[in-house]
């Protein structure tokens, strides 16, 4: 990826490009939903993208990268990763069923959500991978709304539930975690899923020189939990001591109008998740065998 | 060319052994209701061995058009098969697969929309995707459909853009017919293997597509695109003639075609209706038929040529332009023709969600046109 894209300044969705292309090398093929980053480093004629790229529309990166992998592998290539990249909306919410249909079918592509936890693009909407608590523009903070009312969609888990070999969560705040994911998974075959928590400044009100702390802070207290499920096996892949959570959502506007007893709701839940991704790990269960 | 064989074949069937011959790399298929057993006999021929294709058994039609702009824009030859539902869902992927000068081929069983839900023939699926950017090719017959099937890989992977071959829901995919499948050798001649330069997804040399345009490049390539479906008509019309010379089966000019169009009335009409029509027209001797094969592009000069002067013009149409009171068909054909001499115009509304059309009800419209008035709207049902 070349440099000047017109990201916003401390976009943490470009850090997650080019994370994920500098493990990834040159042989490989995206296919982009639309969203902030196709719209900020596309403008025709110009393009940042140094590997072949192409975006169709919102809803079917994964299909469109089904299509290419069929095609390469019906041309005797059997050796370009194929990579459906989109953001939280085109990925955990309007572009889910076609993100479900390549992962139960198990199409050989790679398949990656830069989460922003926003319709960003379009004005700070929320989606389902927005937080519980925060206040985006179609779920504002007001004087009887405490912002979005419902938990984040873990599509983690339900990418395990279609049965895929290899799934991940990273954070653009640890690249080398990040990378290590991208090149396990382009080591396996079939449908690999791999979720990437990427801060965004504007959507979340935070300074654009915070990008970094606020991605280490949401894995330094549970808020975003860094783990590989491989072959159905749940393993943290960084286990710090959990900061309160208070230190992560202090630093941003979308939560600055939560109440202690709100902060302490999600604390709560964040220790009880703590807690049984300690379980999952000491008792081994293997989550691709449950049908 | 080796000597024709005949076969009896139903039209879906006809139409899945057809793909078979042109070589897919890629088929993709989504089984919306109504289906047609077109994508099955597709998956059978894969499972038997007899092709190679990829297969991608995608969990809705917006992914089957999706994975196939992926697989075209990957450098391969797609296919896919649709109907009414499903073709209204790929909507938003149409635009975006002719903006993107992509060839894909899709065979649409022309079927009723909903609501309410219907599963048999009319033309309101194709009709709603007329300003797609794609290329429209009606068929009358399981002939003329496999062997416009044929053509309409050579004319989309010259032309670039993509084709609907629109072939009527039951009516044509669902009889069993006596059809010439033409031999692989003269197809293969025919048609040469697609090697796209212009848009492809090649690590050697990466582009990027689809990206984001601003209104001044937006408005040059939408304008570019629209001089392209212009231009391919004389493709259509070259493609029409050199698979004359090769398979001995002609369709007109490509464009439209004339039957026994030398009478002051005329029906204008698309698709299978156009048999029966025939028969009316070789009955009556009052009347002729001018049937329109490409819809898009529309044939404006050819149209205009063959029905200036007329005294009475009858649309018979199986869609309705809502709010238009009358069919799109009418409408355009009536736009083209008003700075020439004045003919009447009738608006024929027929077999909306499979009614009959029967030769009888034809008589009778064309009985009555001559009382009838200028822009009259018959719905034409017993």
């Amino acid at each position: 990826m070349t440099p000047g894209t017109r990201t916003c300044a401390g976009c943490g969705a470009v850090l997650a490009a080019r994370m994920l292309l500098k493990a990834t090398g040159k042989d490989v093929i995206v296919c982009e939903a639309t969203g902030c980053m196709e719209v900020t480093s596309t403008q025709y004629p110009t393009t940042a993208w140094k590997v072949p790229w192409i975006h169709v529309l919102f809803e079917n990166a994964a299909s469109v990268a089904t299509g290419v992998k069929a095609a390469l592998e019906a041309q005797g290539n059997n050796h370009t990763q194929v990579i459906a990249y989109g953001g939280d909306g085109g990925m955990v919410d309007i572009g889910f069923g076609a993100v479900s249909g390549a992962l139960e079918r198990n199409d050989d592509i790679l398949i990656i959500t830069y989460d922003n936890e926003a319709y960003a693009n379009t004005g700070i909407q929320r989606s389902g991978a927005t937080p519980f608590g925060a206040s985006a523009s179609t779920t504002p903070a007001g004087l009887v709304s405490q912002g979005k009312k419902q938990w984040k969609k873990n599509i983690p888990m339900i990418a395990v539930a279609h049965g895929s070999e290899y799934v991940a969560t990273a954070s653009i705040g640890y690249p080398q975690d990040l990378q290590k994911k991208i090149k396990k998974a382009m080591q396996i075959k079939g449908a690999r899923y791999i979720h990437i928590h990427a801060p965004c400044p504007i959507g979340w009100a935070f300074d654009s020189s915070l990008t970094i702390q606020v991605a280490k802070l949401a894995v330094q207290t549970g808020m975003w939990v860094l783990y590989e499920i491989e072959d159905g096996v749940f393993k943290r892949t960084m286990t710090p001591e959990l900061k309160p959570v208070n230190e992560y959502i202090k630093l941003q506007g979308r939560f600055k109008h939560l109440k202690p007893e709100t902060i302490k709701i999600i604390q709560d839940r964040i220790n009880a998740s703590w807690k049984e991704m300690d379980n999952l790990e000491k008792c081994g269960v293997n989550l691709r065998t449950i049908l | 060319m080796m000597p024709m064989t005949m076969e009896v074949l139903e039209g879906s069937r006809a139409v899945s052994e057809t793909v078979a011959l042109c070589k897919p790399d890629v088929i993709s298929a989504y089984p919306i209701t109504p289906q047609t057993h077109i994508v099955e006999d597709l998956a059978k021929l894969v499972a038997d061995g007899k092709l190679k294709s990829k297969f991608l058994e995608v969990e809705s039609e917006f992914s089957a058009m999706s994975s196939m702009v992926g697989a075209v824009a990957a450098g391969s030859r797609v296919f896919t098969a649709t109907s009414s539902q499903g073709l209204a869902l790929m909507h938003e992927v149409l635009f975006a697969t002719s903006g993107l000068r992509l060839p894909v081929v899709m065979v649409v069983a022309n079927r009723a929309l909903s609501a309410p839900i219907n599963i048999w023939n009319d033309h309101s699926d194709t009709m709603a995707e007329r300003d797609s950017g794609w290329i429209q090719l009606y068929t009358e017959d399981v002939q003329e459909t496999v062997d416009t099937l044929i053509q309409a890989y050579r004319i989309a992977e010259s032309v670039l853009l993509p084709v609907m071959v629109c072939m009527d829901g039951f009516i044509l995919t669902h009889v069993i017919e006596p059809v010439d499948i033409p031999d692989q050798k003269d197809v293969d001649e025919f048609l040469p293997k697609y090697n796209p330069d212009h848009a492809v997804l090649d690590t050697e040399r990466p582009m990027t597509l689809g990206p984001f345009a601003y209104p001044e490049p937006y408005f040059d390539l939408k304008k570019e695109m629209e001089e392209a479906i212009q231009n391919s008509k004389e493709v259509i019309s070259e493609v029409n003639e050199d698979f004359a010379k090769k398979f001995k089966r002609k369709y007109g000019d490509g464009l439209i075609e004339e039957y026994k169009n030398d009478k002051d009335t005329v029906i204008v009409a698309m698709g299978s209706v156009c048999g029966t029509i025939k028969e009316v027209v070789d009955k009556r001797k009052d009347i002729g038929l001018v049937k329109i094969k490409c819809f898009r592009p529309f044939p404006k000069e050819e149209v205009i040529n063959t029905l200036k002067g007329k005294k009475t013009i009858i649309i018979l149409e199986k869609a309705v332009a809502h709010g238009l009171a009358s069919g799109p068909l009418f409408t355009e054909i009536r736009n083209f023709l008003y700075p020439f001499e004045k003919s009447k115009f009738i608006s024929v509304i027929a077999g909306l969600g499979g009614v009959d059309v029967r030769i009888n009800q034809i008589n009778d419209v064309v009985d009555k046109s001559k009382q009838m008035k200028d822009g009259e709207v018959v719905w034409m049902k017993t």
